[in-house]
């Protein structure tokens, strides 16, 4: 099923918005499989770069593929059977079931049956430890619960696409912002896990660079619309590049319980 | 984001109705309102005959023969009429509240309803006095003020300048009515009523032949539309991400909105509230999933409109209201109601 090479492949990607330049020459490639965090400080062009792969911004100029077909080649009715994009504020202010908010995610798949449906909505809840929400009504819940329930709409999405689609691409702007800590490496988990087993291609955009660090296979470190680095968390977690992402002075020691992995400190001694 | 969202339960009632079980009384109490429409206004007619009635009539039996006059010519098609309207009304509301993703959108918000009332009497004022040119007016007029509001407010992402587009053109219909009632005689004057206020007293069995089936079939496109509508209740962005082309989809809604409430407008004038109040009524005890509100909605219009146009009619014997009063004296204070219970919870 898998094909050779990169499901998504990002070469040269300029963005602008507003006579600004937000992206200026970012390139990498995403494998089925793997789970890139996206790192870098307020207004460094994460957003915009999940957005423009996403295919909601036009390019700049430079390339995006997604599975070899350039994105605009795609219709969006067939991208939303590829990809599945969590933006970073939900905005649903209208009353409804959570069951029916988390079926949102199957619209792109029309084909499948209620009784199909069922077993993936409770699936999605399940993985995003919301599993008890299932007959709340999605306003009457907490930010954080709010936020589980759309990341399980967004896994349905993903998940419906199994054997209608092959590998799929998960778009993840600052899953974790409401979240406690325990749910917070619990998602990570999940993605990285659904990546391993599912075949999805996970880019994740977050604040938090240890929680990167432990769940992202790579990372890649942003700071004014450029890549300053991009690689393994112990490759490019360094106090300079974080200094050059974050203007912050920060200091990297090894993990004391996860060999191979970088602790980051911020703050000057 | 959360700031929003944490305020947002208070529009989250406590009890919660099936939307399927309220589907169900819909439909069981829309019949009994209609006979007992029927039976009531100039002429009272014993519930009890209304059935009989309509299977014929006894020779020789001039009180019957009365009776069965007026129910087949004057208020069955009215009846009709009004749930129709309301059904195209209370639907279309429902579209544009989803469309803008704002719970107090209206039909009219784009235009289409001063839009129609300006063709109108601009008609009568320049001297038509047959519906057969005032009506065609009302339909262009409506059509050219949305295609004009879509045309300037779809030049710049997102809903909000569509918005704005739709509130300048209906200051601009508003004031030219204006206007036209200023140069109006007072036989004018009175007509301009109509389309002002609104009226099912046009009611007529051969405008329903042609009105009945486009009120259906545009009804059945807006009704088979519910996933993108539910999908713009999550936001731009995801209805985006689940596969919604956003431009295609907005302007699918308004063309099918337009083309649904136009000829309403151009038969009955303006009927405000409607639109508005009706989808509200329905989404308080059964939620915003738009697969059960477009039919509960639908039917909730027509059972709405059905009241308001037999107040309309009973209210003030032998005269009749403009059901525009009736409509907007109910959805004007229910209006005000919702407004209290968002402000004290």
């Amino acid at each position: 099923m898998k094909e050779d090479g990169a499901l998504l492949s990002v070469r040269e990607l300029q963005c602008r918005r507003g006579g600004r330049e937000v992206l200026a020459g970012v390139g990498f490639d995403l494998r089925a499989g793997e789970v890139l965090g996206v790192l870098g400080a307020n207004g460094s062009g994460k957003s915009t770069l999940l957005a423009t792969v996403a295919g909601e911004l036009p390019l700049g100029g430079g390339r995006v593929a997604l599975a070899g077909r350039h994105l605009a080649e795609w219709k969006v009715e067939a991208l939303a059977r590829r990809r599945a994009l969590l933006p970073q504020s939900p905005s649903l202010s209208f009353d409804l079931d959570v069951r029916t908010v988390v079926g949102m995610g199957a619209y792109p798949f029309p084909a499948l049956s209620p009784a199909e449906l069922d077993t993936l909505v409770r699936r999605a809840l399940t993985l995003a430890d919301a599993q008890l929400l299932l007959d709340r009504r999605y306003l009457a819940l907490s930010g954080g619960e709010q936020q589980r329930v759309q990341f399980a709409r967004v896994l349905v999405q993903a998940l419906s696409a199994r054997g209608v689609a092959e590998d799929r691409l998960l778009l993840l702007d600052e899953p974790t912002s409401s979240l406690d800590p325990r749910h917070q490496l619990l998602l990570l988990g999940t993605v990285a896990t659904l990546a391993r087993d599912e075949g999805l291609a996970a880019l994740v955009v977050l604040h938090d660079v240890n929680l990167a660090a432990q769940g992202c296979d790579r990372l890649l470190l942003l700071a004014g619309g450029s890549a300053v680095a991009l690689g393994t968390p112990a490759e490019v977690l360094t106090p300079a590049s974080l200094q050059r992402v974050y203007g912050v002075a920060a200091r990297v020691f090894p993990h004391p319980l996860r060999a191979g992995l970088p602790l980051v400190l911020f703050g000057a001694a | 984001m959360s700031t929003v969202l944490q305020d947002a339960p208070a529009w989250s009632p406590q009890r919660h109705v099936a939307p399927q079980a309220l589907l169900f009384a819909l439909c069981l109490a829309l019949p009994p309102l209609a006979i007992a429409a029927a039976a009531s206004g100039a002429v009272s007619i014993p519930l009890s005959r209304v059935a009989g009635l309509l299977a014929g009539v006894p020779a020789g039996d001039d009180q019957a023969a009365l009776w069965r006059n007026v129910l087949l010519e004057v208020r069955l098609p009215r009846i009709a009429f009004a749930l129709v309207v309301g059904a195209g009304l209370a639907l279309a509301g429902a579209a544009m509240q989803a469309l803008f993703r704002n719970p107090l959108a209206d039909p009219g918000l784009i235009g289409v309803s001063l839009g129609g009332a300006l063709g109108a009497i601009a008609a009568i004022v320049l001297g038509a006095t047959a519906l057969g040119v005032i009506a065609p007016a009302a339909m262009v007029g409506s059509l050219a003020a949305t295609a004009l509001a879509y045309r300037l407010g779809s030049r710049q992402a997102g809903v909000a300048p569509l918005l704005l587009a739709g509130v300048a053109i209906n200051a601009i219909c508003a004031a030219a009515i204006g206007y036209f009632s200023f140069r109006a005689n007072d036989t004018q004057l009175r007509n301009l009523t109509f389309w002002n206020l609104g009226s099912l007293a046009g009611a007529r069995w051969d405008l329903l032949a042609w009105l009945s089936p486009w009120v259906a079939v545009l009804g059945t496109l807006l009704l088979r539309d519910w996933r993108a509508m539910n999908a713009l209740l999550l936001g731009e962005r995801e209805a985006l991400s689940l596969g919604f082309a956003l431009s295609r989809l907005r302007r699918r809604l308004i063309v099918w909105c337009a083309l649904l409430v136009g000829p309403l407008v151009a038969v009955t004038g303006t009927i405000g509230f409607v639109g508005l109040v009706v989808p509200h009524l329905v989404r308080l005890p059964t939620g915003a999933d738009h697969r059960w509100l477009l039919p509960n909605t639908l039917l909730g219009g027509a059972i709405v409109l059905l009241l308001a146009d037999w107040l309309a009619r009973i209210v003030a014997l032998p005269a009749e209201l403009p059901i525009g009063i009736v409509t907007g004296l109910a959805g004007g204070p229910f209006l005000l109601w919702l407004l209290a219970r968002r402000g004290s919870t």
